[in-house]
């Protein structure tokens, strides 16, 4: 299938307009979460939506999504509460606590989905799409029940935005403040709960965390703003399941969800490394470049040091001497220095070997080096 | 029981031992997660085995499935030490990273084998008995075999090396200094996390792998305090779960892995209420009888601050407890009958009195400083 071909199949425009609500819905909220060391949640609230679809599916006695969306709200909410319990009334840890509710409740959703399909005519409720996402299942009412949910979500998080932003950086201020806390918490969680249960369908519930954490962490690497954190997050998130959705449509066999989550890797991957101030090859370079320049510097600074000594502008010293003076062996970089000009190498008589002398620009480059911002402490 | 009823309890007991011993130090070392990690990533690892071998289960997917594990672990530490991510993220970008690309290999390479991606999450305890190879001419199935020698070997390797887990768990640093190679341990207990999540994969399915490995083991920590003791009391619930789950699932004619695994959290729902010190009910008493003492000082005090003053009559009266310190009618009661009890306070009619013990309590309390020296009095 061309692409002319796969836009205009309704089918896929469904999957791919879907997809892109998600990724826009799980990169905002995605951020919120990441930013309050909450990342692992999402993974706790879609195992533990499980259930909550069983049950939304036993109440409505059929396949009708706003149960089943409704049922794993709930679900999902009450994991978050469970987790919130454990952590701050036992000794266990936080990851502990996600485990053991990701776990336990995705065990009784387990059972709950064998009691459904065990069941006579409710073998075909395609309940175990939500567990690993079948994007091709979506129907285009299935969409607006998506769209409603999403801009409910979004509109929440732009009216609450202040008060979000606040509790996600500074908590103990905004309690001062007057807010409650505690209500933003339960509202931030239950949204990313919002996000999580948006997600199900399309990409299942092992991938779905990458989903909330993958487009923060890279949207991170660009800004340090939140709004503009979170505007990218959501721009990743939408092009990814664009892209994912796409693929999967053209070269058929290959599932959706792991798509997705695959292209949201890689915009991670990529700007985990490449982004220019928080990337990890340019902060690479830029210590290399820091580390290259203090040598050529305390080179420099060893020759200025033997010809004041000497009482000779002109002095030229021995390799050996330089070598003692700064430390280390200096002839590498004693030669760059003379690609650039700022030494030269003098020959007296064979048997006393290579010479070095600074010059004129050497002299210059030392004392733009002494004033300049990466002056050694006590020099500048 | 019969046979088939003993083989598929004799399974989730394996896993839940296996898992649990494990999992009291992921629990304990905060990295309990770590079981939910590695038990998605090994798919991708049974895949590239297989891909490479042909093999879908024995000792080489054994290997893979440890190979994935400690990578997915490592890839996700190397991550979190860039300090680009916070850790908990790391772990969140890693697995399902992994698991994709092992579920898009098997879209691609193996639609019709039986490892696919239901299997590997949800697992089919009920059928364990299908594979069996002959030991010793008694026909025991495949995964009860496999769980038995990891089970050993976990067990193994926590007795040999109890010592140096318990300082690596509890004091690193110290661990490091005795020479004890904690990194080597950790790494050790990952990997072999790794081969017991691959063995039960088949049974329980890796979420349910996920709550064997952690509920037993937190279960264990909310009751005792003592390594051992955790570990004797995890892989106690996990046996118990397994039988319980199993007869409940049956009887109800729903998963038996699922069963087993909610079984888990009954036991840890019932420490997490009534654990004799950590439990939520000990921790209510606790707190209600520090408030009462509490209280009870609170009125030796008032007492004994207006006692012979001027408002003495009108303060250190039952009415006054209501009005001045804003107690409740019940609460005030409440007090003055626990104070009469304790002999701290004299009743007559209305009005209250210190005794010499309520005013001894109300001196230590304002002066604590002249407790211990007498000639000051």
């Amino acid at each position: 299938m061309d692409l002319a071909t796969l836009a205009g199949d309704y089918t896929v425009r469904t999957v791919v307009a879907g997809a892109a609500l998600l990724g826009i819905v799980s990169g905002v909220l995605g951020t919120f979460a990441v930013l309050r060391r909450q990342s692992l949640l999402g993974d706790a609230l879609a195992h533990a939506a499980l259930p909550g679809i069983a049950l939304g599916f036993l109440v409505a006695g059929q396949r009708a999504l706003p149960a089943l969306l409704a049922g794993a709200l709930a679900s999902a909410v009450a994991a978050a509460l469970l987790v919130a319990l454990l952590v701050r009334r036992t000794r266990l840890k936080g990851d502990a606590a996600i485990g053991l509710a990701l776990s336990l409740f995705f065990a009784v959703g387990v059972i709950l989905l064998s009691f459904v399909q065990g069941r006579a005519g409710a073998g075909q409720a395609g309940l175990e799409t939500f567990l690993f996402g079948q994007a091709a299942a979506i129907l285009r009412s299935d969409l607006w029940v998506m769209a409603a949910l999403a801009g409910v979500a979004l509109a929440s998080v732009a009216a609450l935005w202040k008060e979000f932003e606040l509790v996600t950086f500074d908590p103990t201020y905004a309690a001062a403040l007057g807010l409650p806390v505690a209500v933003l918490d339960v509202t931030l969680t239950a949204l990313v709960a919002v996000a999580v249960v948006l997600g199900l369908q399309l990409v299942g519930v092992v991938l779905m965390s990458a989903m909330l954490i993958a487009p923060a962490v890279a949207a991170r690497q660009w800004t340090h703003r939140l709004g503009r954190v979170a505007i990218l997050a959501a721009l990743f998130g939408a092009a990814s399941g664009v892209l994912g959705a796409t693929v999967s449509a053209g070269a058929r066999g290959l599932a959706t969800g792991p798509l997705i989550v695959l292209a949201l890797s890689a915009f991670t991957a990529l700007s985990l490394v490449f982004a220019p101030t928080r990337g990890l090859l340019p902060t690479a370079l830029r210590r290399r470049a820091d580390r290259a320049g203090h040598r050529d510097r305390d080179v420099l600074r060893a020759l200025d040091t033997l010809r004041r000594r000497h009482d000779d502008p002109t002095y030229a010293a021995e390799r050996g001497m330089v070598d003692a003076t700064v430390g280390h062996p200096t002839g590498r970089t004693l030669r760059t220095l003379e690609r650039r000009g700022l030494v030269e190498r003098v020959r007296h008589r064979p048997e006393e070997g290579r010479h070095w002398r600074l010059l004129e620009a050497g002299e210059a480059a030392l004392e733009r080096g002494r004033d300049g911002p990466d002056a050694p402490e006590g020099r500048a | 029981m019969n046979a088939i009823a003993l083989q598929i309890v004799a399974t989730g007991a394996l896993v839940g031992v296996a898992a649990s011993t494990l999992g009291t130090f992921l629990v304990l070392r905060g990295r309990a997660l770590a079981s939910d990690a590695i038990g998605h990533a090994i798919v991708l690892g049974i895949v590239l085995v297989w891909l490479a071998t042909g093999a879908t289960s024995g000792p080489l997917q054994l290997v893979g499935a440890a190979a994935a594990g400690v990578a997915t672990v490592w890839i996700a530490d190397a991550l979190g030490r860039t300090r680009r991510v916070a850790d908990d993220a790391a772990i969140g970008l890693t697995f399902p990273a992994l698991f994709a690309l092992g579920v898009l290999l098997l879209n691609v390479y193996a639609r019709d084998v039986h490892i696919d991606a239901h299997t590997v999450l949800l697992g089919e305890i009920g059928f364990v008995w299908l594979d069996t190879v002959p030991v010793f001419g008694v026909a025991v199935p495949d995964a009860l075999l496999w769980l038995s020698v990891v089970t050993l070997l976990n067990v193994g390797f926590v007795a040999t090396f109890f010592k140096e887990l318990e300082l690596g768990t509890f004091d690193p640093a110290l661990a490091t200094a005795f020479g004890f190679a904690p990194g080597a341990l950790g790494g050790a207990l990952l990997a072999l996390t790794s081969v017991t999540a691959v063995a039960s994969f088949d049974a329980v399915g890796v979420v349910l792998f996920v709550a064997f490995t952690i509920v037993p083991a937190a279960t264990g920590y909310l009751l005792v305090d003592r390594l051992a003791r955790i570990l004797w009391i995890a892989a106690g619930v996990a046996v118990a779960s397994s039988v319980l789950g199993y007869l409940a699932a049956s009887a109800a004619d729903v998963s038996i892995g699922g069963g087993m695994a909610a079984a888990t959290g009954v036991f840890f729902a019932l420490a997490l209420a009534f654990g004799p010190r950590y439990g939520l009910v000990a921790q209510r008493i606790r707190r209600r009888s520090e408030r009462d003492v509490h209280e009870n000082r609170a009125l030796a005090v008032h007492l004994f601050q207006h006692a012979g003053t001027r408002e003495a009559g009108e303060e250190n009266v039952v009415g006054a407890l209501r009005d001045h310190l804003r107690w409740s009618e019940r609460k005030a009661r409440d007090v003055v009958a626990r104070s009469l009890d304790a002999g701290w306070v004299d009743r007559d009619g209305e009005r209250l009195a210190l005794t010499e013990r309520g005013r001894a309590a109300a001196r230590e309390i304002l002066h604590p400083e002249r407790r211990d020296a007498p000639s000051a009095r």
